[in-house]
């Protein structure tokens, strides 16, 4: 029974690094032990938690080789007889001076990795990350370049209470994002590490890197990515309800390709990439820019609710629940909420700019003003509500 | 010292407990409040376990099959809270309450009325705690470590479980005064501190660490409280705070109660094993002082809990070799263990199979948390379930072993009854192979990158978890059977020595089984 659960589970990881489309590298996350990442610090890592780990091995065949031996030999059944012995001077200091040895040499290779580790200077670029709840914010510092990052919205279909759909369809399940973090290789990378609300922790275990993300202080480390791939990490630190669901993706590509994207990304709009997935169905109607500097054009109520509930079922449902019940008191509820349901005004002030003191965040720039116009709309004729007024995107401006 | 027994004598008459409910309402009995903190502690195993029960069964395959991810937080932030403050710790009290006047052959604890009080606490702090589940916005759900900012979103059961945490730390507080004062005065006389049994003297040493950093946790959660209500900004960066504060402050307290819920459970195992091996414990000066050594290396390593929050190197560097050092007294305790046996003529009663039991997989504890005092490799462990499965094997085959070892070692002396050796056995066994399944898995899923204090997971983790939640359901039902042995012995069963154990030595197999009322009203005479 157990074996063949062990013969299963080996099954499965090779089945999972058979099956993944990904780069050598990211096979290994699928074992049973640490991965060796892709960077040098992250083998070094690996190197030390596995000379700790054979070290204990060996203290444990020893030391419970003794226990054993004497457990079968000096048993009263076998009819052994009590010594009287307590105490040996000589044999104390010796068990406290050979694992002061052992910890020492121990001790300074894991500083050595250390003190590299935490040096993120002469870094070659530096990307702001920045932990919300629940999804990461980027910032290529000097770019110009910036976005959002959050679970991918099929899984967060799929992972709903009683969703009904198989989460075994999807291989990388809670471990896929909207937009991915888009890296160079062979580039001294510095990240910065903060938060909007709560502590985050930002961890690519393949890189080495767990740092956490504090409102109002600002962490660094640092990783060298040798090889192209696709590395992928999570929220580390509990964050509150959808801590779970709050993936990494990590692409490094060459630096020619990395340069192709990240000129794209000034190209186009850095607003609206964080709704690319969601916007489709109104893409030609949104008019492809964020900037608002043409005026939008109009959409029917129809059109707006039902972009809206895409807008909501991506951005909104964490808190706010799939029928907008929410999760009082802490996420009030939307279906007859004074708000969705008084003046459109007071509704658009607090979706745009947040309201202080709660955990509901302005979505003001991360959002594109479509996607904003359209959520707000569905919100007073969906989920229940009935209002029948609606916003448009143009409408926005100056809020 | 009989002066301070003999006020409680209005009548002059050896009399027996009062009956019914008032006994145990009014009682100021070491012996009757032992049993109280340690039904009321089984009881508290259960509701935490049942809790964790929530928890394995939701993580049993991907996907969200049972419970929202709220509420999923609060079940570990409770479980957790529940088995700390209402499980291990009022167990550990228990014991001392039952064992430690007899151990030192004082007549009853130093200070009985505290006593009455400090359990009596304990009931309505829980059931507060407990109630709060109840409440609009559930139960706490930002951890048992309670960090802010998150601890700060959430209803206002908030309040009620700051109040509840402060009974309990009152609670602890004056069990420890009363210790202490116990300890300290009570003794028989002839019975120097160097000639104390090893469980009171660890319980000597966990009681100072208890009155030291209490008030600590008490002051953390009360700035948090002010924080939350009243408008200041302790633990805001926004108003001036810091939440990296916060941590500082909890782990300062938190990891020397780390070692107060494990060094009772030191000195039960020191108990237990030259009783079974009928050979003195090896090392008794060396026991005390590595029991000594950790306590202080306790307060000099809290920011290990903290390796990812952006410390300076130099202090990560020293918190690194500070906690490295740990190793050293707790490796020289399980080296004594060891030489105790051997060259000793064992037996292996449940007790002895419980300590050996403690000792093993103690140790699995013990060569964990040594990897994870590698710095650069914690980088990788911190927040996975590689942390989870170390504390688990610390604190349950580690420290709730040791009470259940401790259990069966002096039922008989609170009985008069032999429990039944079978069915014991059959436990140990039960117990053993289940938390092994439940916990072993823990250290792949967490190597392999699965954070703790997730509800959902990718496939890759779906195996082990499957079999940990097995081992878990497997190891509830085994503990219910504990609660049969643990009837079935109270209800009667081969009536026990006064030694009980052929190899017993110590104060306290020298009454009788069961236990009178009252015992060493007349101090004993110690060679």
């Amino acid at each position: 029974m157990k074996s063949t659960g062990l013969s299963k589970a080996i099954a499965t990881a090779v089945g999972l690094t058979l099956g993944g489309s990904a780069s050598a590298v990211e096979e290994h996350s699928a074992a049973l032990n640490m991965t060796k990442g892709a960077t040098d610090i992250s083998a070094e890592v690996y190197g030390l938690h596995m000379t700790i780990f054979y070290i204990c091995c060996v203290i444990g065949v020893l030391v419970f080789g003794v226990m054993f031996y004497s457990i079968f030999k000096h048993r009263k059944s076998k009819g052994a007889v009590a010594a009287t012995f307590h105490h040996s001077t000589v044999v104390e200091v010796v068990w406290t001076a050979v694992p002061l040895i052992i910890l020492i040499s121990m001790a300074i290779p894991a500083a050595k990795t250390l003190i590299a580790m935490e040096d993120s200077s002469e870094s070659d670029m530096t990307i702001k990350v920045t932990g919300y709840q629940w999804k990461w914010h980027y910032e290529y510092m000097g770019e110009g370049v910036d976005f959002y990052s959050q679970l991918d919205a099929e899984h967060n279909v799929a992972r709903q209470l009683d969703s009904g759909v198989d989460v075994n369809q999807f291989h990388w399940y809670l471990k896929e994002v909207d937009n991915e973090l888009v890296v160079p290789v062979g580039k001294k990378i510095r990240f910065l590490h903060t938060a909007a609300d709560v502590i985050h922790a930002w961890w690519v275990p393949d890189l080495a890197v767990k740092k956490d993300a504090i409102p109002g202080f600002i962490n660094e480390n640092w990783a060298y990515i040798n090889e192209p791939g696709v590395f992928r990490g999570k929220c580390a630190e509990l964050c509150g309800r959808d801590h779970g669901f709050m993936p990494i993706v990590v692409r490094a590509v060459t630096q020619e390709e990395f340069d192709v994207w990240l000129a794209e990304k000034k190209g186009g709009s850095t607003e609206v990439a964080a709704a690319d997935s969601t916007a489709e169905a109104v893409v030609e109607t949104a008019g492809g820019g964020g900037e608002a500097a043409a005026p939008a054009a109009e959409l029917s109520q129809e059109d707006l609710i039902a972009h809206g509930s895409e807008v909501y079922a991506q951005q909104c449902v964490a808190c706010h629940q799939t029928k907008g019940q929410g999760i009082p008191p802490m996420f009030p509820a939307i279906t007859g909420s004074a708000v969705a349901t008084g003046p459109i005004e007071d509704h658009i002030n607090i979706v745009l700019n947040g309201k202080p003191g709660t955990s509901m965040a302005g979505f003001k720039g991360r959002l594109s003003d479509e996607d904003l116009a359209a959520v707000i709309t569905f919100q007073r004729n969906g989920l229940g509500n009935s209002v029948g007024d609606s916003v448009q995107a143009a409408q926005l401006a100056g809020n | 010292m009989s002066a301070a027994a003999d006020s409680h004598h209005d009548d002059h008459d050896h009399h027996g407990p009062e009956k019914g409910i008032k006994r145990w309402l009014y009682t100021t009995n070491h012996k009757d409040l032992g049993t109280l903190y340690l039904w009321f502690a089984f009881i508290m195993f259960f509701i935490g376990g049942l809790m964790a029960l929530v928890i394995r069964a939701e993580l049993f395959t991907p996907g969200m099959q049972f419970v929202d991810p709220g509420f999923f937080n609060s079940m570990t932030t409770m479980h957790a809270i529940i088995m700390i403050f209402g499980g291990v710790m009022p167990a550990f009290v228990g014991l001392a309450n039952w064992m430690i006047p007899m151990m030192v052959g004082g007549p009853d604890m130093a200070l009985p009325r505290l006593n009455n009080w400090s359990f009596w606490i304990m009931p309505f702090a829980l059931s507060i705690f407990l109630s709060t589940l109840l409440m609009e916005g559930g139960g706490p759900a930002s951890g048992w470590t309670l960090y802010a900012p998150l601890s700060l979103q959430g209803g206002d059961s908030f309040a009620f479980v700051i109040v509840s945490i402060h009974f309990m730390g009152i609670s602890s507080v004056m069990g420890s005064i009363n210790i202490i004062a116990t300890i300290l005065n009570m003794r028989a006389p002839g019975m120097t501190l160097m000639k104390m049994p090893l469980f009171v003297w660890t319980w000597l040493i966990t009681a100072f660490l208890l009155i030291a950093v209490i008030p600590v946790f008490a002051g953390a959660v009360t700035m948090l409280l002010t924080d939350r209500y009243f408008g200041t900004s302790f633990f805001s960066a926004a108003g001036g705070g810091d939440p990296v504060m916060y941590q500082h402050i909890f782990w300062f307290f938190g990891h020397p109660e780390v070692y107060i819920l494990i060094l009772p459970a030191f000195g039960i195992v020191s108990q237990i094993i030259p009783t079974f091996a009928r050979k003195p414990l090896f090392g008794y000066s060396s026991m005390v002082y590595a029991t000594g050594s950790i306590a202080f290396l306790s307060f000099i390593v809290w920011a290990h809990h903290m390796f990812t929050v952006g410390m300076p190197l130099a202090g990560e560097l020293f918190f690194m070799f500070a906690t490295m050092m740990i190793a050293v007294p707790t490796g020289v305790k399980v080296f004594n263990w060891i030489a105790t046996m051997w060259r000793g003529s064992m037996t292996f009663e449940t007790p002895m199979l419980f300590a050996l039991g403690f000792v093993v997989m103690f140790t699995f504890g013990g060569f964990s948390g040594l990897m994870l005092a590698m710095t650069p490799a914690d980088i990788q462990y911190h927040d996975t379930y590689f942390v989870v499965a170390h504390f688990h094997y610390v604190l349950v085959p580690g420290a709730i072993f040791s009470i259940i070892a401790a259990c069966y070692y002096w039922l008989p002396k609170w009985t008069g009854n032999m429990y039944d050796e079978k069915l014991g056995k059959m436990h140990f066994w039960l117990s053993t192979f289940f938390v092994n399944l439940l916990f072993f898995p823990m250290h792949f899923v967490g190597l392999a990158g699965m954070p703790r204090r997730i509800p959902d997971y990718n496939l890759q983790f779906a195996d082990l978890n499957m079999w940990a939640t097995v081992g878990a359901f497997g190891f509830g039902f085994s503990q219910v059977l504990f609660l049969f042995i643990v009837i079935k012995c109270i209800k009667g069963g081969e009536k026990a020595t006064d030694q009980v154990w052929e190899g017993a030595e110590g104060l306290e197999w020298t009454v009788a089984s069961p236990a009178p009322y009252h015992t060493f009203e007349t101090p004993p005479e110690i060679k």
